[in-house]
């Protein structure tokens, strides 16, 4: 069964538009959306997130249509994590307790009991507790990275929405999140949608990717249905080599230079 | 109970207690020293004596207006930073003191103050204030939504246009009014009307309580409006409200007690390095703060050359300025070490 369907979305601003997606992300499914730039993937999580209205098409959570949903009741359900986190000058403990606003009763003051207990569960969860004290803005990018995440999981979501959770990372913490994500996913049953840009990081850890080009879904399915050579070429333009990870068993995407691709060519002639 | 609260409690507290001794201060000093155990007595004595008539119809008015106009001004300053997620916002840059200005110089112009009655001259500055704020407002809206920068943007510029009016009113009106206009400008906590007193006080309060039914809201727009709307907060509606509320405030304050500089500037700015950025306790100690710091400043306005008088906003720009400077030149030189 899926948890969110989305049904020939139109969404998008006067240059670019997204173009009938229709697509369902499976209940306990870890799904990523990939693309080259410009192709709609941050446009089509925008139109997910609820931040660009949808000018065509609807979106369904659990069979309910996102835009009959108050904007709480949607916070209950859907926690989001950008790419940017700015909140400078709040303590991670505070940023992670905002996590908690859908599910406080109107014009609620003081934090209850449980919403320390919940912030405190995810922090620990997440490892983001050891830096509680510090403020978000003398976090490095990945510890950020683990305070969003930890303050998305205080919303008690169904699902997790994640852009680009990696990029600007080096493989410590590209790896260390992505762990995380899955440890999530599969205790749990915790939903997740991210937009990824690394496509080897799609392919070992999502378990259905959405291949997205010129706004419209390009293909979709397993890793290994979606990052076929022919698949690459067509929407990359790259002439890339796809193989399988002798560990996982998931392909893997290697490039090659210009320079070895003339010298292969001249070779083959 | 969380450490947090225990240490809010303490800083209201202590915030409170600041407040209850600059008022003190306040009806105590000038150019009759009345002792602080004399308050009572002699509110309890005589109305025909002296230092009740003094207490009773000058010092005590104008102490609720300082604290009214003070608290005010500062809570306005603190909504209108946290809707704009810019520190360096105040009740003025949108335009309000320009337009207030511009309203009350018109009227003083034209001569209309003299035919109406002295009551013309705040509620002119009402109405321009009010315009503005209302030309901003719909300027910087389309399809129900409002667009925070193009409202700043709006409001400085409308400022420079009420200011540009202004000097082409005051340039080729006579000598005699010039004067009734700066004196208004340079803002007096002196005001003789008691019912305007009363609007600004309980305008004030009511707005303290109306901003606390938005704390969530405005704590959630630290994280951006983007942000915000993905915990659930309608946020939209939340920034038309508070826009409102903090700039019918600051137009109220600036048409009673004419355009006090600064207050709405500084305060927030000193609070928020001194109790973090928590709406749930920055509003609270914005509003005491500031309007302890408007009674201070209006006892050494009052008191420092006696029996003359300087504007108020002299004091509040030189007191806040230098406390400003003197508080960042310690953090930036602890930044560098």
């Amino acid at each position: 069964m899926n948890l969110l369907e989305l049904h020939n979305v139109c969404c998008g601003y006067s240059q670019f538009r997204l173009d009938h997606i229709s697509f369902g992300v499976g209940k306990g499914s870890f799904a990523g959306i990939v693309g080259p730039n410009g192709s709609g993937k941050t446009t089509l999580f925008r139109g997910i997130a609820g931040t660009l209205p949808l000018s065509e098409g609807q979106i369904r959570l659990n069979g309910q249509s996102l835009r009959e949903m108050s904007l709480r009741q949607k916070a209950r359900q859907i926690a989001i994590v950008s790419q940017f986190i700015e909140a400078g000058d709040m303590t991670v403990e505070d940023y992670v307790l905002m996590g908690r606003i859908p599910h406080h009763a109107r014009f609620t003051f003081f934090e209850t009991e449980e919403d320390y207990r919940i912030a405190c569960e995810m922090m620990k969860k997440t490892g983001s507790w050891r830096f509680r004290d510090k403020l978000m803005s003398e976090l490095s990018g990945g510890e950020q990275q683990l305070a969003g995440i930890a303050r998305a999981l205080a919303q008690q979501p169904q699902l997790l929405l994640l852009d680009e959770p990696t990029s600007h990372l080096d493989i410590t913490h590209q790896v260390h999140i992505l762990n995380l994500l899955q440890e999530l996913n599969e205790q749990t049953g915790l939903t997740i949608l991210m937009v990824i840009h690394d496509l080897n990081l799609a392919a070992e850890y999502c378990d259905h990717l959405f291949l997205v080009n010129e706004g419209k879904l390009h293909t979709s399915g397993t890793p290994e249905e979606v990052l076929t050579f022919r698949n690459i070429e067509d929407v990359w333009n790259t002439v890339v080599v796809t193989q399988t990870n002798p560990v996982s068993g998931k392909p893997v995407v290697f490039l090659v230079s210009g320079k070895v691709m003339k010298k292969q060519q001249e070779q083959t002639l | 109970m969380q450490r947090k609260y225990t240490v809010w409690l303490i800083f209201s507290g202590a915030f409170l207690v600041l407040l209850l001794l600059t008022a003190l201060w306040s009806l105590t000093s000038g150019e009759l020293n009345i002792g602080i155990t004399d308050i009572i007595p002699t509110l309890q004595g005589k109305p025909d004596s002296m230092e009740y008539m003094i207490l009773k119809q000058i010092r005590i008015p104008r102490m609720l207006l300082g604290a009214a106009v003070g608290g005010g001004l500062s809570l306005s300053g603190v909504i209108l930073q946290g809707v704009y997620r810019n520190p360096l916002v105040e009740p003025y840059t949108l335009g309000i003191s320009g337009g207030a200005s511009l309203g009350v110089a018109l009227v003083v112009v034209t001569g209309l103050h003299r035919l109406i009655g002295s009551f013309m001259l705040p509620l002119s500055g009402f109405a321009g204030a009010f315009l503005v704020i209302f030309l901003v407002y719909t300027i910087s809206s389309r399809h129900g939504k409002v667009n925070i920068q193009s409202m700043l943007l709006t409001g400085v510029m409308v400022s420079f246009i009420a200011s540009s009016a202004m000097m082409f009113l005051m340039s080729t009106t006579e000598t005699e009014n010039l004067h009734g206009i700066i004196f208004w400008i340079m803002g007096s906590l002196d005001e003789p009307d008691t019912s305007l007193i009363v609007i600004t006080l309980v305008t004030a309060l009511i707005s303290l309580v109306v901003a606390y039914l938005f704390v969530e809201p405005l704590n959630a727009l630290r994280l951006g409006e983007e942000k915000a709307s993905h915990l659930g907060i309608n946020t939209n509606l939340s920034i038309r409200i508070l826009f409102l509320l903090a700039s019918l405030l600051a137009g109220i304050c600036v048409a009673v007690a004419g355009v006090i500089g600064f207050v709405g500037l500084i305060i927030p700015h000193l609070v928020r390095r001194l109790v973090g950025s928590d709406y749930r306790i920055l509003l609270l100690s914005s509003f005491l703060l500031g309007a302890s710091f408007l009674l201070a400043c209006d006892v050494i306005a009052r008191t420092i050359i006696a029996p003359n008088e300087l504007p108020i906003g002299v004091i509040t720009g030189m007191v806040g300025g230098v406390v400003f400077l003197l508080m960042s030149r310690r953090s930036l030189l602890k930044g560098k070490n």
